[in-house]
Formats: structure tokens, sequence, C-alpha cells
């Protein structure tokens, strides 16, 4: 069964539909379960939720191919489920525990995947920029299909290094997609007042780099538009930017007082909860049923929990490897020198 | 011996070394590496089509393409950064710093990513990446362009720090630097640039883990790198006119140190001085002082001293600027201070 949405040109079958909210439901549970962990003092550090913003994790990072790379920041936990870090390795690795994708050195901010190609949550906003421009033109230069994505917040675009990567970028054609997740808030301050031009687009033009806007709450706007992007980018016409608009219903971290904004302004985004949304649309259209929803929920709920388990029962890196990985291939007393 | 053999043992020279500047030698180290490996290419600001701001890389455009020999805009922090992202995926990036002073604008990169992204990944991203640039005063470039900043970066995990003296260094060190697998910062002492000297024709990779004794002695060891090698080399024929043997250890690598040749020297002399073209507070000279009070204390017969840059961003004026850097004469009076002479 396939159906149009009303407002969007866009088709979607049972089964993808299926698998978009899941992969919504699994993000949206595994956020949870790292809020109560840290209020339980069990997780710690700086912890930042992407509840509000799943719809572009599941709308965008199913559509690359596995030598497709990514580039993202400390706001990666749904990145990096949605490329297929397991959850196990990712709650493992908010508990600090050798099993975590990062054996623990990364934390929350610093989930890796050379496997997946996954090249870390950057905690320096704007950091991991660069680096996509790094890896992008390793592709073009050793002629590899490959597109990176490189995600970044609103507040990446007052960096120096986003108008230096959207520069080189342009200028060497790369296969490169900026994916800006503007949230509205570069942690408590508001675009409009640190931005004095806040058209993303105007942004990109000044670049020649082609450039869409798309609602981040509609996980279908968002696989639409990136599909567009990416197939634009592998075809070989350089970068492209995707604005994907969208909301943390959450603090910037695990809490802030949130003195920033309105509670009102938060329970009006919060009716365009994207999960809430998409399952009424596809309810609508009877496309689902309430208990295959209720199965999607329930599946997360397993899975996170057990997740939870793995990490409780993951060692912890012995203390003699503290200084292993300073230098690849060094023995403990080389790393001291 | 008479003019024949004379002209024969030139002749038999000639076959074996060959005259070059310092900037050639740097040069014909990077064209071996873009030839030899096809994952070698060199970035960095007016490197091609300028031919390099100090020469280095001049012709190296004709000869391998703006693929492989690429200009970039003067965007530091991108081009350093995507250096690392280019290491990541499979590359062997050489990137090229105009100055260690603009190498500033890079520093998030090159501590935040290049030195951080092995361990913070649990071992699974090495960055073999290297970063050349020019280093050091004595040009009259004012406070912009003129530092001595690699002591600073040999404060950082996950770097090797390499300070080529020599022109069989600054040719040879590179090929060592990119079989490396992680990050390694080549620092040129720009002064040296149009130094002539002897170097064999036939090369290969030189060793940059250990430092060289570069003159015997017995009586005190200097301790130098860099711009400053050459300075201490006269110093010590100086110091010889006056009976007084050093011993002068050209450290190459200033991460890691190489701590035992330091100390083997320090059995040796008993006294040491320690010429460093960086600044005294917080320097490398510090830490080297340290690791001998820390290994080494029973050994002295005196304290150590340091010669190092005046505490001061380095003046255009030639008087003002030549007061501030390390000379023969203060390498001289700290060497005969620690004899005690």
């Amino acid at each position: 069964m396939t159906i149009q949405l009303s407002h969007e040109p866009v088709t979607v079958d049972r089964d993808h539909a299926l698998q978009l909210l899941g992969e919504m439901l699994r993000i949206r549970r595994f956020e949870e379960t790292c809020a109560e962990l840290y209020m339980a003092a069990r997780v710690r550090g700086f912890v930042h939720l992407c509840i509000g913003q799943e719809a572009i994790s599941a709308g965008l990072i199913p559509l690359l191919t596995p030598e497709d790379r990514i580039v993202s920041t400390y706001r990666e936990h749904g990145h990096a489920l949605a490329r297929g870090i397991s959850a196990n390795a990712c709650m493992a690795e908010m508990f600090g525990k050798v099993d975590g994708c990062s054996r623990g050195r990364g934390g929350s901010m610093h989930l890796f995947d050379a496997q997946k190609r996954f090249y870390g949550g950057n905690a320096i906003v704007g950091g991991g920029l660069p680096l996509a421009v790094g890896t992008a033109l390793a592709d073009k230069l050793q002629h590899e299909p490959n597109v990176t994505v490189c995600f970044f917040g609103d507040g990446a675009v007052a960096e120096g290094e986003f108008h230096e990567c959207m520069n080189l970028a342009a200028l060497w054609r790369l296969p490169l997609l900026f994916a800006c997740e503007n949230n509205l808030y570069a942690m408590g301050t508001a675009l409009e007042r640190a931005q004095a031009q806040t058209d993303r687009l105007v942004k990109a033009a000044g670049y020649h780099v082609p450039a869409e806007s798309v609602d981040g709450m509609d996980v279908l706007a968002v696989a639409s538009a990136a599909q567009r992007a990416i197939d634009f980018i592998r075809a070989g016409n350089g970068p492209y930017l995707l604005e994907l608009r969208t909301y943390r219903f959450r603090a910037h971290s695990m809490y802030d007082p949130e003195l920033y904004r309105d509670k009102q302004e938060v329970e009006q985004w919060k009716q365009r909860d994207p999960i809430d949304t998409f399952a009424a649309r596809l309810l609508q259209a009877g496309l689902v049923t309430d208990a295959e929803i209720e199965q999607l929920r329930q599946a997360a709920a397993d899975e996170m929990a057990a997740a939870v388990a793995f990490a409780e029962a993951s060692p912890l890196e012995p203390v003699e490897q503290l200084t292993r990985w300073v230098y690849s291939d060094a023995t403990p007393e080389e790393q001291e020198r | 011996m008479n003019s024949t053999h004379v002209a024969l043992a030139e002749a038999a020279t000639a076959q074996t070394t060959t005259r070059l500047t310092f900037r050639e030698a740097a040069r014909a180290g990077l064209r071996d590496a873009l030839a030899r490996d096809e994952r070698v290419f060199l970035m960095g600001e007016d490197v091609g089509h300028y031919g390099g701001c100090f020469a280095v890389s001049l012709g190296l455009l004709a000869e391998f393409g703006p693929e492989r020999v690429r200009d970039t805009p003067l965007s530091e922090s991108a081009f350093v950064g995507a250096g690392i992202g280019a290491a990541l995926a499979g590359m062997r990036p050489i990137v090229e710093i105009m100055t260690v002073n603009f190498s500033l604008l890079a520093l998030d990169q090159i501590l935040n990513n290049a030195a951080t992204i092995l361990h913070m990944s649990g071992g699974q991203f090495n960055v073999p990446l290297v970063i050349r640039m020019a280093t050091g005063g004595g040009r009259q470039l004012a406070a912009q362009h003129s530092h001595s900043l690699e002591g600073w970066y040999a404060h950082i995990p996950g770097l090797r720090v390499l300070t080529p003296a020599t022109h069989e260094d600054v040719r040879g060190m590179l090929w060592t630097a990119l079989e490396d697998p992680d990050p390694v910062l080549i620092f040129e002492n720009a002064a040296l640039y149009p130094v002539e000297a002897s170097v064999p024709v036939e090369w290969s990779p030189v060793d940059i883990d250990h430092a060289v004794v570069r003159r015997s002695g017995s009586d005190v060891t200097l301790i130098t790198y860099g711009g400053s090698l050459y300075k201490t080399l006269q110093a010590a024929d100086e110091l010889a006119a006056h009976g007084i043997q050093a011993d002068v250890i050209d450290l190459r690598t200033l991460r890691p140190l190489d701590d035992a040749t330091i100390f083997e020297s320090i059995a040796r002399t008993h006294r040491a001085v320690i010429i460093d073209e960086g600044w005294r507070s917080g320097g490398i000279s510090a830490e080297i002082g340290m690791r001998i009070m820390e290994n080494r204390f029973y050994d002295l017969d005196a304290p150590v001293e340091r010669v190092c840059s005046a505490e001061v961003p380095m003046p255009y004026a030639a008087h003002l600027e030549q007061a501030a850097l390390p000379q023969v004469a203060g390498i001289v009076a700290a060497a005969r201070r620690v004899i005690g002479g």
C-alpha cells in the first residue's frame, strides 16, 4: 500500500513508514534513558539530548551508502544510532565502559565508529566542518563516489570555519552536504540575537552553494529534501546546504534554567513533535495501526533497557591502558616521553 | 697533496655529494614524497603558482599539477582541518603554513582534532598528517612573523614535533614523517633557507627518534635545536679556543624528547647549557632543565643555565631584534659560568 500524504509531495509505503517511525522512537527512547541515567548520576559529563530533532537523523542518514561519511557534533546520539552504531555500544560509551564505541575515551560528545565511517561527535562548535572538507577532498582525489555529510548547528554558522569551509567546498566542488540543524538557539542565545543575517539560503548563495530550507520536524520532508541534495552531490555538482528547521524540547545540556526562551514557545513546538505528528498522519491515512505503533514503542524500550544492562555489565578499561592511543604504535613507556 | 690530487679528490666528491641550500634540500624532500606516493599532496597558501612564500615548493606545481600542489585561500583553520580529514580518509597530506604565528589560526584543529582523535576514538582513527611551517626570527619581520613556538606544540600529547637544523635532516625527515601513523609537525627555521651546504646525492629517510651529538667534548653539554645549532657550534669553537671542549647536542625532535642522549652527555660533562630561540618562561628549555633535575641532579657540578630569547614580542629594529635573540657571546658566557671559568 502506498499513499500520497496531502501536504507533502512524497509517497511512503508501509514498511518505509514503520522504519522511519521506528528509528525516531529508538532515538527518543535512547535519549529519555540517558536523561534518567543522568538524573540517577549513573551517566556524567555533558549530555546533549536531541529530543525533538529525531526526524533529521531518521530521515537523512538511511539514505547514505555504507561508504559515505558522517562528521557530527556533540549532540550526536541520534546520528550515531541512525547510522547503525548499536545502542549497546553507544550506551556503554555513556557509562565510560570498554565496550563503548570510543572505549570510554569519548563519552556522550565523542561517539566514533570507523567501520560505520562515523568521524565523531565534535565538541568544538564548527570544528567538524574542516574535517568534512578533508574527507570529501580525499574522496574526490581518490575518485570515490562517496558523499560526506557534516552536521552542525545554527550556532556554528557564526564561526569563521563555517565560512571558510563553505568557500573551500564550493571552490573545489567537493561532495559535501552541509546539514545545518537549526534549532534556533546557540546554547542560550537566540539566532536573531547573534546573527545579522539569519537566512541561511542567502549566506549559502554568497558562496555559490545551492541550498534548501526544510521542515526538520517532518521526517518525510527531511528525507525528500535530503535525497535531492545527495543526488545533486553524488552527480558531481559540488556541495549543497540543507537547513533543517527544528527545535530541541529539552535543555541545551542536561539541565539549564531555560531563562532564554518562553515556556509557551516550547509548548508550541511540542505540538509539532516529529514522532506524534508522523504517527497521527499514518494513522489518519490508515497506513499503520495503533497496535503497530505500540509495538515499535515497546521494541525501542526493550532495546534500550537491554543496552543499559549491556553497558552496566561491560568492564572498565584497565587504568594501565590510560595512555594507550596517544600515539598509534607506542608502548606505555614511550607514551610518557 | 699536489694539485692533481686535489682535483681528483674534488671530482670524487662531486659524484657523491651536491651543494644545496636548506630551501632546496626541503624541496628535494617534497619532490621525492610527491613522486613516491600517490596519496601525498601538498596544500597551503601560495604553495603552487607563487612557488611557496619562501620558494620551497618552486617548480612543484608544473611537475605535479594543481590537484597535488594545491593552493588554498587564506583559511588556515579550514585547510589544516581539511588535511586532518583527508588523512582520516586515506590520503597522506602535507600541509604548509606560512609561519608559526599563522598556525595559531589553526591551533584549534591541531590540538582539538589532530592530536586528540586517535585517543578520543579509542584507537579507531589515526591521523597520518604532516604540517610544515617556518619558524624563528632574525629577519626583521617583527612580532607577528618571527616567533619560535615549537616548544608550545611540544607540550601537546599526540603530536610529534621535528626541528630539522641540517640540510640532510630537512630533506630526509619528511620521508620519515610521512611514514608515521600520527600527526607530525615540522618546524623549519626560516633564517636557514638560504644557507648552502654539501649533502650526499644518495639519501633515504632519516631517524627522527634520536638527538645527535654534532660536536664532541667532555667539559660542558650544550643542548639546542633548529636555527640555534649554528650559533651554538660557533660558540663551541670559541670555547675550544679557551681550552673548553663542548658536547653539542642537536635535539632534532622536541616531542618525544630523546632524554637518553642528553643524560648520557651530562654523565660525562656534569654541566649543561640549553640554547632555545623560544621564550624562557614555560618553554621547552624549562622542560629539558627539569628533566635533568629529575634524573641527573647528582651528576651535575653546577646549576643548569639557559640562553633563550628575551621575554619580549620580537621587535623590528635590527639591533633590538639581535639583542632579543640568543647570540654566540651569550652562549659562550653561559658555558663559562657553569664551568666556573
